[in-house]
Formats: structure tokens, C-alpha cells, sequence
């Protein structure tokens, strides 16, 4: 089964999102604060799965958020264990030169799973 | 007509920026969001306090959406109404709600509260990271991490208050400042 690419335009309260398999691009970037985080990334999750039967031989899977509420935080912690789950999985990790807040919780996410991260500041 | 004069007068003494009352939703929180960020770059504040500002203001809105239907009570007549107020001094932004909860809720969440008060900035970061890895998204949509949330990003206590309605409701206020000093030096 083929993977059709995910590629959602960002929104106020939504992340831009690409999952490209055979591009080999993976980022979630921009806002997460939508009403229902569970069923915003629900097509995330499924595709990740799906991705995991057939993944690449590396996935460099980056975030580069603004900012997301407390329920995509519960999500993104999701989505981290799914890519646990799939060999040659590194994390970037982007995060605004002066948020320390958002630099924090990128270390806290690599704390609660198995994945090498990679941490950068623009 | 002397009301709105003495509302102004209210909003003026307390330095209130905005103030939203009525039904909540996401829409609505948008639009809020989008004024209090309007108003913040208007007066050019720095970029930290503005996030903090943000992340607080979201966690209080999505909040009184996500609970807003649980109180039906014949003094609201169906209308879930609640209250939203930011307030700008000198040195301290104040994000501050009003909205009616059940009285069986109000020992949960006085309890809930005190609990996040009670932890200093290790403890509120280790709670955070047990509740995210063994935690359910509720029904609600909720992660369970809002108020502790609320205590990092502002590094304050959350201040709060339950005022008896009726025998069945009470008016539950909840303030969150944040210092609009930077944080000087990390301790860690």
C-alpha cells in the first residue's frame, strides 16, 4: 500500500504538517492549539503507523513550533512514541533563539522517549 | 445609564485591557487571542512576556470551553455564561476568569489547585511529565495539564476563589499573573 503525502497548510490554531515519504520529509511547524488536539492528529497518528510497516531507511522528523497548547503537548508525546517505534528515527527540535519555554519542552520530550533529538535555535 | 460609566470606571481602576462576557467557544477564543496579541505588539512588549501572556490566556480560555456545558442551572437559563479579563500594570500582566461550576466540582478543583501551589518549580516539572506519560486526553479533550501549565509558563501561584451562588452552583475566579520583569538568570 502506497502512503499518500500529508501536507496541511498551517492555520492560527492548527500546525502546517508534511509527511513525505518518498521526499523524506517529515515537520510539524507553526501553531497547535486546536479545539479537539485528539482528532486533529488522529490522521497524523494512522499515518505514522501505516509509515511504520514501510519507513525509510532514516527519518529526520522536525518540529518547529511557535507554540501549542497542553492537549497537542499530550499528542506530540504520541506521535514521539510512534516514531520511537521505527529505526533510524532522529528528532529536530527548532526552537526561537529566546524561548527558553519552548527549548525546555523539547528537552522534556526527549527525556520521556527513546529517540535521539537534535536541538536547534533560529 | 450610570452602569456603563461605572464599568468604565471599574475597567480604568483595575488597568483591564480586555474583557469578554457571554459563551465560549473556539472561535471566540481566537478572536480574543488575536486582540490581547494585537495589543501586546502594539505597545512593542517583549517577545517572552508575550508568549507567556499567550500560553496562559489559551490554557484559561480552552478551559471554560471544555467545561462551560456542565453547569445547567436555572439561573443561566441554558446560557453557559462566563467571564475573561486581562489586566496590563506597570509590571505584571493579570489573566483572570469567572465562571460558574457545580458545588461537587469545587472540592476537586480547590484541591487540584492547591495541590500545583504547593509544588515548587522541580515538582511542578516532574508532575507535568508523570501526568503527560500516563494521563488520557478526557472526553473533554483536556490533557489534565492546564492550571499546571498555567504555574510554569507564569511562575506564579495561581490565586482563586469560590463565591456560593445557589445550593447547587458556585462562581469559581481564578487569577494568574505574569511578571512583566524578565526573569533575571536562570537558577538552573
Amino acid at each position: 500500500m502506497s502512503l499518500d503525502v500529508i501536507n496541511l497548510e498551517g492555520t492560527e490554531d492548527t500546525p502546517k504538517i508534511i509527511l513525505d515519504k518518498n521526499n523524506g520529509i517529515f515537520e510539524i511547524s507553526g501553531r497547535s492549539l486546536p479545539e479537539d488536539a485528539a482528532d486533529f492528529y488522529k490522521p497524523v497518528l494512522e499515518w505514522l503507523e501505516e509509515y511504520s510497516k514501510q519507513a525509510n531507511e532514516e527519518t529526520n522528523f522536525i518540529f518547529k513550533l511557535e507554540y501549542f497548547n497542553t492537549a497537542s503537548s499530550k499528542l506530540i508525546l504520541d506521535i514521539l512514541s510512534k516514531l520511537e517505534k521505527i529505526n533510524g528515527t532522529t528528532i529536530t527540535w527548532y526552537y526561537h533563539e529566546d524561548d527558553e519555554d519552548m527549548e525546555e519542552a523539547g528537552t522534556e520530550f526527549s527525556e520521556l522517549v527513546e529517540v535521539p533529538f537534535e536541538f536547534k535555535s533560529y | 445609564m450610570k452602569y456603563i460609566y461605572e464599568l468604565h470606571k471599574t475597567m480604568l481602576d483595575r488597568s483591564l485591557i480586555l474583557v469578554y462576557e457571554g459563551e465560549f467557544t473556539q472561535e471566540i477564543t481566537k478572536s480574543v487571542l488575536a486582540m490581547a496579541e494585537r495589543n501586546m505588539d502594539a505597545i512593542g512588549e517583549d517577545a517572552s512576556i508575550k508568549r507567556k501572556v499567550f500560553n496562559v490566556m489559551v490554557e484559561c480560555l480552552q478551559n471554560i470551553v471544555k467545561h462551560s456545558d456542565e453547569v445547567d442551572d436555572d439561573l443561566y437559563r441554558g446560557k453557559n455564561s462566563a467571564i475573561f479579563m486581562v489586566g496590563k500594570q506597570e509590571d505584571m500582566y493579570v489573566i483572570s476568569s469567572g465562571n460558574p461550576v457545580s458545588n461537587d466540582k469545587v472540592a476537586i478543583l480547590h484541591e487540584k489547585i492547591e495541590r500545583i501551589n504547593n509544588l515548587d518549580k522541580d515538582g511542578l516539572k516532574a508532575l507535568y511529565k508523570d501526568i503527560i506519560k500516563t494521563g488520557d486526553i478526557s472526553p473533554k479533550g483536556g490533557a489534565g495539564l492546564g492550571f499546571i501549565d498555567m504555574a510554569r509558563k507564569s511562575g506564579q501561584k495561581l490565586q482563586f476563589d469560590f463565591e456560593p451562588i445557589n445550593n447547587r452552583i458556585s462562581f469559581f475566579s481564578l487569577k494568574t499573573i505574569v511578571p512583566r520583569t524578565k526573569e533575571s538568570g536562570k537558577d538552573d
